[in-house]
């Protein structure tokens, strides 16, 4: 029997998301790993993108940062930031975004800007970032995060960034262009939306109830009627995954 | 005409108490040292404008420079939260201006190409925008759509760090380039701290590396090891334990400024400071050398 973390759990699944030649604006952390993954087994021409200007990067080492050095050496071209958000985000030229966040609803809105009133906040987080358009703009997002019920309130806080707003038919009257939050996974397994935009259940991992993941979200989450049951990581997935982070600081 | 000067001269002579100050850099070349000596020389009541504070500003914050900040991202990269600015803006002693990236960059980009202000599409997010009123919404003229527009951020004064300039301000920059280009254009008054002094000759040998020139440069200070623990491509890595530490130093407000004392109040400038940063560290940072291929511009 095979072991692994939630954490590679988590990164293998957002790895298998990925398609061969996609475009993804890429964070540090799980994401990084993701595509590095993707890269080496079933999308060698997968392209990273990072917010700091980076184009086609071949990281070496494991970044540590956003703005890595390692990212810079051997990449395709670096950019400004402001070309990185305009003519590669703006213009339509990403094919996935990663996001991530403190709180994400029951219509995939991200919050990563305040717990409580925005003015007096329990907790100010480090804001935006890139993710407001990341959002916005690239044709998919995926999201991962460990399954909390404190993650996955009914409402967010504060919508940094936009998932469906109250419902699919919202985020299509706003005209942006991006096709909004596509997947989220978890721990315990996929959070979809269905054709009004709410994040339903639609997969589990082995072992893993409906019940539980219930237990474990915000709102009444609903099951997809043809809810599937995930395959579990692979072996040579995971010896590759490992490579990738030698010394356990995102997979631990 | 040459501007060489110490960075002492340099922050005396163009950083004012009151002043908006951009200390540029993502991630990259971010100039800790005119950050230490800003502490040093005691400004106070300074607006710090930045995409990622950093270190660099929760450092300027602890040592009570600043009582504005304008931010996209206030995290310590790839550790967590900058733990003194979260606290003064919790507590409401420290004023804020809040945007996206883009939305920083683009009142940079609007400063610097001489606008008023900088169009950008909607994200279908407006809770930002409706907390910043400096965010505002204008219509298409053309498409009759509403654009989301920020005004443009012309700061007193941008300090960028480079890898090799000539002492007239001639800047080749390579590496993550951020919006050092950007700040210098948008700045009022530009402060260029350089790894290396270098003739004219090696600016004009590649004139397509130079991002910034000199009639925008105010002053020219020769300061190795200027972003550490930031990082300059090619010349030094990013010191990510000192990132880790920072979040246990900046713990509490004894330890910060016990820190404080010992490398900033104590240090007269960058080059003890390096030397007090030890031996070992300066080989745990140093980067074999990776040369790119030459580019032919031709005799003509």
């Amino acid at each position: 029997m095979t072991t692994f973390t939630a954490s590679e759990l988590m990164t293998v699944h957002a790895a298998r998301l990925l398609r061969d030649g996609d475009v993804v604006f890429v964070g540090v952390g799980l994401p990084n790993l993701a595509c590095n993954l993707a890269r080496r087994t079933h999308a060698p021409n997968l392209v990273m993108i990072y917010e700091a200007g980076v184009i086609g990067a071949r990281p070496s080492r494991l970044p540590l940062s956003i703005g890595d050095p390692t990212l810079v050496t051997r990449a395709t071209s670096v950019c400004s930031m402001y070309d990185i958000f305009t003519l590669y985000l703006q213009r339509g030229n990403v094919d996935v975004g990663f996001l991530g966040g403190a709180q994400i609803d029951r219509f995939g809105n991200i919050n990563a800007t305040v717990i409580g009133d925005y003015n007096h906040p329990k907790v100010r987080l480090p804001g935006s970032g890139g993710s407001m358009e990341i959002a916005g703009w690239a044709n998919r997002c995926y999201i991962i995060t460990p399954h909390q019920k404190r993650r996955f309130p009914e409402k967010v806080d504060f919508a940094t960034s936009a998932g469906f707003l109250n419902g699919r038919a919202a985020r299509e009257a706003s005209g942006v262009r991006g096709g909004g939050p596509q997947a989220v996974v978890t721990n315990l397994g996929f959070l979809e939306p269905d054709e009004s935009g709410e994040l339903v259940l639609t997969a589990v991992h082995p072992g893993v109830t409906v019940e539980e993941v219930q237990a474990n979200t915000g709102w009444p989450l609903k099951a997809a009627a043809n809810l599937r049951v995930t395959e579990p990581p692979g072996e040579e997935e995971l010896r590759l995954l490992r490579e990738l982070d030698p010394q356990n600081i995102y997979l631990k | 005409m040459s501007k060489l000067c110490t960075l002492k001269e340099a922050i005396a002579q163009h950083v004012h108490d009151g002043d908006c100050v951009y200390a540029a850099g993502f991630t990259h070349l971010i100039p800790f040292a005119a950050g230490h000596e800003i502490i040093r020389q005691g400004r106070k009541d300074l607006t710090l404008a930045r995409a990622t504070p950093d270190l660099i500003y929760d450092q300027m914050v602890a040592a009570g420079c600043a009582k504005k900040v304008i931010y996209s991202y206030i995290g310590n990269p790839g550790v967590g939260s900058l733990r003194i600015i979260r606290t003064e803006l919790e507590a409401g002693r420290l004023e804020f201006e809040e945007y996206s990236h883009f939305g920083m960059i683009s009142r940079l980009q609007a400063g610097a190409a001489g606008l008023p202000f900088m169009p950008m599409n909607q994200t279908a997010a407006t809770a930002l925008e409706q907390a910043n009123p400096l965010y505002r919404r204008v219509t298409d003229p053309y498409s009759g759509r509403e654009v989301v527009v920020v005004p443009a951020l012309n700061p007193d004064v941008a300090i960028i760090h480079v890898q090799r300039c000539d002492e007239r301000g001639n800047a080749h920059i390579w590496g993550i380039l951020g919006e050092q280009k950007e700040a210098a254009f948008a700045a009022k008054r530009v402060i260029l701290t350089a790894e290396e002094i270098v003739p004219e000759e090696v600016i004009r040998s590649d004139p397509n590396r130079t991002l910034i020139p000199e009639f925008v440069v105010s002053a020219v200070c020769h300061v190795p090891y200027c972003s550490h623990p930031s990082y300059t491509q090619g010349y030094y890595d990013r010191d990510n334990d000192f990132y880790l530490e920072w979040d246990k130093i900046s713990e509490t407000p004894e330890s910060v400024q016990a820190w404080l004392q010992e490398w900033v109040y104590g240090i007269t400038d960058r080059e003890a400071y390096w030397q007090k940063v030890g031996a070992e560290t300066h080989k745990r940072l140093s980067v074999p050398p990776l040369y790119a291929a030459p580019v032919n511009y031709g005799e003509y």
